[in-house]
Formats: structure tokens, C-alpha cells, sequence
């Protein structure tokens, strides 16, 4: 019996297609599970900092809330608005998803977890990133609505100014790890949590988060849907199924700017107790899966936290932040990032 | 220009931002004040006017002469009421009708009637299906009244004192 099923193992792992498809839904499924239930952690924070309770009646403590709600959206109707063009109309909540997903591919979950551990892995995650914001776009041109129209406008033009920015600040990045891969980039911030990059680069990490904040058109950069403007902005025409893909693209958008938020700044999957010598031999001083997760929730969080506190930007406050304060602050870091790294100040992987 | 410096660089601290973070993360902890509703609910006063009912006394008599004096002072014109005489020779309604859509829950009949038979209870979660059940007439009410009797009385007992 267990002779066949290693056989079976075996014959699988020797089936290039097959095998890389089962590492790929093995890490599709649990993402969009997560993405499932930070809508529903949303719901739950958010309404706590408002004095309230948050979803709590679908299930024990509410939990079955968001497969009531996927379940009431893919039940309702797709309704294409006139004139609308139909191929683009279905394929923009597709372009918006897949390179959210996409981008895990090169996401290290710790030494030796990642589906593709390529060499130019933070490029690929630069331009991945850049890419969702096609499906804005395509989605308010093939709409022909006018306030979907707008709010692609605004996306765009948001995308555009912040992409700089978050540019700059993964130069800095790779100025200090030295590396492209970011498996080696997460090496590189060996040492204890005083080590990650955060610490050296910490106005490059904010202005990481705050772009990461403005790439997935999240409040207080949420200008794109701005329902107090324009309705809903792109996703106005979308009903049923395709605006739950919508939902999900954003959802899944935010999970892996955390989890590269995580893996830039604030070490992988590296433990922050590495080199405290009570706990160096025990779980905690170890770094594994686990701490890469934990970090992430807490980033994912962040995200939650800044939705319930901050309003939203006027649109030249935006434009101004982008262009007049993010992307001078960010040209200097780089340079002191670079006389930081030839001085020596911070040692890679020390 | 001294001063727009430093300016510029306080802001660069996000000090503002922090602070409103720290306003959200208290409020994070706080005890929340949501009811969970059909578990739990708030406190009544005893003189919560609900859905209506007619009383009778504990011998099982029912309360209300038709003196219609319900009837006369009901601002909306919500009730209507017919009276005659009955075998034993006492005056007493052949209809009461209530009409709820009318009613605007002011409480007048309660207070004008002199043997306390029309009263209106705390019972505030009905509902109705077809628009004539919105008419409440006398076998309605008084069924009402039976049901409620005990929290009719209790009310009663606690806001005596102030009328």
C-alpha cells in the first residue's frame, strides 16, 4: 500500500506539468481562502475601532460570513450595459486578478518554499504588480459609463505616479541585499530584527506601504472607486460574479503587497529573536513559514487599520504627495542606501 | 522660512498620522455598544406605548362600558366603536376596532379611559402579512390583553405612583 503510493509520488514528481501544476494550487487555494476571510477580518476590525461588533451572525462568530456573501454574488446576474464591449468587459476582471496570483510565484514562503526561485524575481514582481492596474483601466473603457470612465482615469494616473515611488523604493532594496532573488534578498537581512532592511531604510518602507496603499486604490488613496464622487468608479457597470473577481483582485492585491512588504523590509520568513541567546535554539529563534505568515497578517492589518482611520485624499493632494514628496525623499534614500552600503554601515547578511 | 522648515519636516514625521492611528487603536479595545438584538435587549420604560389591548377584570368581566371616550379624543381617528345593550342590561360594545395604519401610538386612549380597559402594552414586535389584518377588532384585543395581562399589571404597579 505504502510502497504504490510512493510509487504513485514519484511518477507524479516526475511529470513536470502535473507537479508544478499541484505546487500551483497549492498555493492558490489557501490564498484565495485567505481572501475569503480578510474580507471578513475587515468587517471584524473595522468594526471594532467604529465601537461596533462586525459581522457575528452566519456561522459561529460570523466566520461563514464571506461564503454567504460569494455565494449571494455569483447568484445574482451579470448585467452588460449597452454598447458595452463585451470581450474586454469579461476579460478586465481577469487581467485585474491574474497578476495578483501570478506574482507568488517568486514569493520565497521560507528557505527552500517557493514554486519559482528565478534570478530576476524582483522585476518580475515590479512589473506583475504594475500590470493589475490594466484591468482597472480596460474594465471603465469597456463599461462606457462615464464615472467607470473617470475612475480608470484617476487609477491610471494614480498608478503612474505612484509606481515611481515603489520603484525607488525596491532600488534601495536591492542596492542593500545586493540580489534580485528575493530569497536572497531575505538572506541578506539575516541577524535579528534590528537587521531587516526596515531599520536602514525606513523612509523607503513607508513609502512602500503608502504606495503599496495607492497601487491597490485603497482608502485613503481610494479615489478610483470614490463612492462619494463617482459611484463606484470602474466596478460601477459590474454585477454578480464578475464584481466579486473585482473584489477578489483587490483583496488578493493587498495580501501580496504585505507579503512584500514582509519579504523587502521586514525579513521573510527570518525569525525577529534570531541571536537572542535565551531563545536561540528553541521555535522562536528559528525563522519559518510561520513568521512569514505572521508578518503578513500584521501588514495586512496595517492595511485595515489605515481604512478606518484616514479619510480620503483630495486628488492634487494625491498627485502632490506622489510626485513633490515621494519621489525626491525616495532619490536621496537611494543614494545614502548606496554610500550606506559602500561604507559598510550595513553588512549584508551579517 | 525658518519656520516652514522645521514645518516641513515635522510633517515628514507623520506625527498627525500617528496620533489618528493611536485614536483608532484605542477605540480598537474598547467595549463595543452593539445589543445583540433578539438576544439582547435595552431597557423599557414602563411607559413604552406599544401594540394595544383591551383588559378585563380578574373575574374575567370585561373592563370597557363603551363610554367612548377613546374614541372621542383619538387625534388620528384610528378607533371605532359601537355600543348596545346587553341581556343582563349592561352597556357594553358590540365592536371595537383599531385601525393600526391610523394609529400614531400618542397614548390619549389609554389615558382617557376611565376603567382602564384600552391600554397600550410594551409589546413592540409584531408584524403583518395582508393590509387587513391592520384592523385590531375586539376578540383581537382583548386576546392581546390576556396574553400581556401580567406585564400590563407590572407596569401599572410601577408608574402608579405618578398618576
Amino acid at each position: 500500500m505504502l510502497d504504490t503510493l510512493i510509487a504513485v509520488f514519484d511518477w507524479v514528481k516526475s511529470q513536470y506539468l502535473i507537479w508544478t501544476l499541484l505546487k500551483i494550487v497549492v498555493i492558490v487555494l489557501p490564498l484565495i481562502t485567505a481572501v475569503a476571510f480578510y474580507t471578513y477580518f475587515e468587517r471584524k476590525v473595522i468594526g471594532a475601532m467604529q465601537i461596533r461588533i462586525g459581522p457575528n451572525r452566519v456561522g459561529p462568530l460570523g466566520l461563514l460570513q464571506p461564503f454567504a456573501d460569494v455565494f449571494k454574488l455569483l447568484l445574482k446576474e451579470i448585467i452588460q450595459p449597452t454598447n458595452a464591449n463585451r470581450f474586454l468587459f469579461v476579460l478586465a476582471p481577469v487581467i485585474a486578478l491574474a497578476p495578483a496570483l501570478a506574482a507568488w510565484a517568486v514569493v520565497p514562503f521560507n528557505d527552500f518554499l517557493v514554486l519559482a526561485d528565478v534570478d530576476a524575481g524582483l522585476i518580475y514582481v515590479l512589473a506583475l504588480t504594475s500590470l493589475s492596474v490594466y484591468g482597472i483601466i480596460i474594465a471603465g473603457w469597456a463599461s462606457n459609463s462615464k464615472y467607470a470612465f473617470l475612475g480608470s482615469i484617476r487609477s491610471a494616473a494614480q498608478s503612474v505616479s505612484y509606481e515611481i515611488a515603489m520603484g525607488f523604493a525596491l532600488v534601495g532594496v536591492l542596492i542593500l541585499g545586493g540580489s534580485l532573488n528575493l530569497r536572497e534578498i531575505v538572506l541578506a537581512q539575516r541577524g535579528g530584527i534590528f537587521d531587516w532592511f526596515w531599520l536602514p531604510l525606513l523612509p523607503l518602507f513607508v513609502i512602500y506601504m503608502v504606495s503599496g496603499l495607492a497601487e491597490t486604490n485603497r482608502a485613503p488613496f481610494d479615489v478610483a472607486e470614490g463612492e462619494s464622487e463617482i459611484v463606484a468608479g470602474f466596478h460601477v457597470e459590474y454585477s454578480g460574479a464578475a464584481f466579486a473577481v473585482f473584489f477578489l483582485a483587490e483583496y488578493a492585491n493587498m495580501i501580496l503587497i504585505s507579503g512584500l512588504t514582509t519579504i523587502m523590509f521586514a525579513g521573510g520568513w527570518l525569525s525577529p529573536f534570531e541571536g537572542v541567546p535565551v531563545l536561540g535554539d528553541t521555535f522562536l529563534g528559528e525563522g519559518s513559514i510561520v513568521w512569514f505568515l505572521a508578518k503578513t497578517v500584521v501588514f495586512m492589518f496595517m492595511f485595515l487599520w489605515y481604512r478606518a482611520t484616514f479619510p480620503r485624499y483630495r486628488y492634487d493632494q494625491i498627485m502632490r504627495l506622489g510626485w513633490k514628496v515621494f519621489i525626491p525623499i525616495t532619490l536621496v534614500w537611494v543614494m545614502l542606501a548606496a554610500l550606506m552600503s559602500v561604507f559598510g554601515l550595513v553588512v549584508k547578511g551579517s | 522660512m525658518m519656520k516652514r522648515v522645521i514645518e516641513y519636516l515635522r510633517s515628514l514625521m507623520l506625527l498627525e498620522l500617528m496620533a489618528g492611528l493611536g485614536v483608532t487603536m484605542r477605540y480598537f479595545f474598547r467595549p463595543k455598544f452593539t445589543i445583540n438584538y433578539p438576544e439582547e435587549k435595552t431597557p423599557k420604560s414602563p411607559r413604552f406605548r406599544g401594540l394595544h389591548a383591551l383588559r378585563r377584570y380578574p373575574n374575567g368581566e370585561e373592563r370597557c362600558i363603551a363610554c367612548k371616550l377613546c374614541e372621542a379624543v383619538c387625534p388620528a381617528l384610528a378607533i371605532k366603536i359601537d355600543s348596545s345593550r346587553r341581556e343582563d342590561g349592561s352597556r357594553r360594545t358590540t365592536a371595537y376596532e383599531i385601525d393600526l395604519f391610523k394609529c400614531i401610538y400618542c397614548g390619549f386612549c389609554e389615558e382617557s379611559c376611565p376603567v382602564d380597559s384600552i391600554v397600550l402594552t410594551g409589546f413592540l414586535e409584531y408584524h403583518f402579512e395582508s393590509p387587513e389584518e391592520k384592523i385590531l377588532d375586539k376578540q383581537k384585543l382583548l386576546a392581546i390583553g390576556d396574553r400581556f395581562e401580567s406585564q400590563i399589571a407590572e407596569k401599572r404597579k410601577q408608574d402608579a405612583a405618578y398618576r
